[in-house]
């Protein structure tokens, strides 16, 4: 059963989300594209817009929701995070940077030979990062696992997973989402990034995931939906579900956003799941993504 | 509820009671907790095949079903490790090595937890269930994964040891068991090396290499064939990866033949790791590699696929006096 909160509470925890900190995400969330921009240019091809349109949704997990410690990647209390959309990770590195988890001159190794960042993320060589991930599909059952640990260890740190839409067609989650489900792991929240758009074309067009919701509702999950850039929405959404103290299902989040969001003609093109920017067409992609402020 | 008809009938629940050797699993994790060992331990749907059961009923709190989704359990048992507890995690050995492939790969291998894979029923052991169920690649696939240790136990005591001595053991390892129907070559007190093979006898007309369900028909082939006078060594090689390649050079230094025995596909498993040793130092004696040739095995009950496959004490005997014979001719030219 769900016990959801009343509107006044709800209200309460949103008055918490001062203006101060609603500019400090959204600064945050450019400092994310900006720096996918910097990064990618130096491995000459990524996923900027991958990257794009979860850039609030990090920002939000990172500087408001969870729960971690300066410098401390391995603090046992942690909330932990997981990517089964592992090619986003060019977007969570200079934010595991900027948490003091290594040294920001890492960055600017990034594919380098010897390097510890690659397109997907790797626990075993960079701090931080909480699961390795790339193959899609996996990232869930790593954070049912985990979510069962804190069961086991009693600690009582959440599990976020950030799942791709295009991910819905792999088998394993829908295990993943049955057995979080069964097993009650209320710690357990799932952010589906719905851009609506993964390598072949519309997600839609090619295996329609519709009505996304009410399946995984039907999978016993509480599920919300969300306007994954508007940072103060994200970010009340969150601060309410951690305020759920009682809540005996798992969390889904469906986050509708925009794949490449704030550069329009990656908008409006598909072609852009992997791509590079040359020079002049980089000045102008960071032009723009300054004249928006991020995603404002 | 009235009597059984037969002494022959049971139920399924009743298999562990059956399958002696597997025994030692539940009762090797139940002496874990025991010693104050944090550990978790989950299966897909087999908890009476596997004889895990017994565990769940000790200790409900430290088990987890995960119904018939084994990626699901071994990317869920990675992420039980990054939280401290220790993940053993069971089914049948086709499923979990075949299906799970790559999530043992990418998510425990090449993320370095400390997860036991338990393959069980390996092999042929599942009889007339057929090839879906059986698992003659597993020790291929798995030894080719970087990081991962692979052990196959020859009895339940073998594999008691195993478990025991894993809790030191930082690196991630899949477990190849029988069926638990393995006749015990050790006593229940052994002690568990990985890496470091048994050499049961030394000889230098040849040696029987086994791992596993085999060791014990290749002690009784050697008993066989000593009696005909011949020299014969034994070597348990219980761990696949790492290869306790010292064991299998100095042996090659002092028989004349070598013979590899595995309820397996005779490529890429014990056989191969034995040939690639021999290959890399270039010389040495002939290796005869025994198994499954490369072929999906008949429907039969299993210990009518042993004897049809000559991985019964007869078959592996007959297989060695054959070798021996080739040797000879050898030996003319």
């Amino acid at each position: 059963m769900s016990i959801a909160h009343s509107d006044q509470s709800v209200d309460a925890l949103a008055s918490e989300l001062s203006p101060e900190l609603i500019s400090h995400l959204n600064e945050r969330a450019l400092f994310v594209r900006l720096e996918t921009i910097r990064l990618i240019s130096i491995a000459k091809v990524g996923h900027y817009t991958s990257v794009f349109s979860c850039a609030e949704i990090f920002s939000v997990l990172y500087y408001d929701a969870m729960r971690l410690r300066h410098g401390e990647p391995k603090w046992e209390g942690r909330d932990r995070f997981l990517m089964g959309k592992g090619h986003a990770a060019v977007g969570l590195y200079p934010i595991l940077a900027d948490w003091g988890f290594f040294d920001r001159s890492v960055l600017d190794g990034y594919t380098r030979l010897g390097n510890p960042l690659g397109d997907h993320p790797d626990m075993r060589k960079v701090a931080g990062v909480d699961f390795s991930s790339g193959s899609i599909g996996h990232a869930l059952s790593g954070g049912f696992g985990m979510a069962m640990g804190a069961r086991l260890q009693n600690l009582a740190f959440d599990v976020y997973v950030l799942l791709g839409d295009g991910e819905m067609h792999e088998g394993q989650v829908w295990e993943a989402a049955l057995a979080a489900a069964h097993y009650k792991t209320s710690n357990l929240i799932a952010i589906v990034d719905r851009n609506g758009y993964q390598l072949d074309g519309k997600v839609d067009d090619i295996i329609g995931i519709e009505p996304l919701a009410d399946k995984w509702r039907a999978f016993g999950w509480d599920v919300h939906e969300v306007d994954g850039h508007d940072v103060a929405a994200v970010a009340r959404l969150l601060r309410q579900l951690k305020a759920e103290t009682h809540r005996e299902k798992p969390v889904c989040v469906i986050a509708l956003t925009v794949k490449g969001k704030g550069i329009e003609y990656m908008e409006t093109e598909p072609g852009w799941h992997l791509g590079w920017l040359a020079e002049e067409d980089e000045k102008l992609a960071i032009e723009e993504i300054k004249a928006h402020g991020g995603a404002q | 509820m009235s009597a059984p008809v037969s002494p022959d009938t049971w139920q399924y629940r009743q298999i562990n009671a059956r399958a002696p050797g597997l025994s030692y699993l539940s009762n090797g994790l139940i002496d874990l907790v025991a010693d104050g060992h944090k550990i978790a331990v989950g299966t897909a749907d087999l908890q009476y095949s596997n004889g895990l059961s017994r565990f769940a009923e000790k200790h409900p709190e430290l088990f987890i079903q995960f119904g018939i989704s084994e990626q699901n359990m071994v990317s869920a048992a990675a992420g039980i490790a990054t939280t401290g507890s220790m993940p053993f995690v069971a089914t049948f050995a086709s499923f979990l090595a075949l299906l799970c492939c790559e999530q043992i790969r990418m998510d425990v291998a090449y993320s370095a937890l400390p997860v036991r894979l338990i393959g069980h029923h390996a092999g042929i052991s599942l009889g007339f269930y057929g090839t879906s169920h059986h698992a003659t690649e597993d020790l291929a696939i798995t030894r080719s994964i970087a990081d991962l240790t692979v052990v196959a136990p020859a009895d339940g005591p073998q594999l008691a040891a195993a478990i025991r001595a894993s809790i030191h053991h930082p690196q991630p390892i899949y477990f190849r068991i029988g069926r638990g129907q393995e006749p015990n070559v050790y006593p229940d007190d052994m002690v568990f090396e990985f890496g470091k093979a048994i050499v049961h006898a030394q000889g230098h007309d040849l040696t029987l290499i086994a791992t596993g369900s085999m060791v014990h028909p290749t002690l009784a082939a050697a008993q066989a064939l000593r009696a005909s006078g011949l020299s014969v060594g034994v070597i348990d090689m219980h761990t696949i990866k790492p290869l306790d390649r010292e064991a299998v050079l100095t042996v090659a230094r002092h028989t004349e033949l070598l013979i590899t025995v595995e309820e397996h596909n005779v490529l890429g498993g014990l056989g191969g790791a034995v040939a690639e040793v021999l290959a890399d130092v270039g010389h040495g004696p002939r290796l005869v590699r025994h198994g499954i040739y490369d072929e999906y095995s008949l429907i039969a009950p299993p210990t009518h696929l042993y004897r049809h496959y000559r991985l019964d004490a007869e078959g592996i005997e007959a297989v060695a006096r054959e070798a021996l014979v080739q040797e000879d001719k050898q030996n003319v030219r």
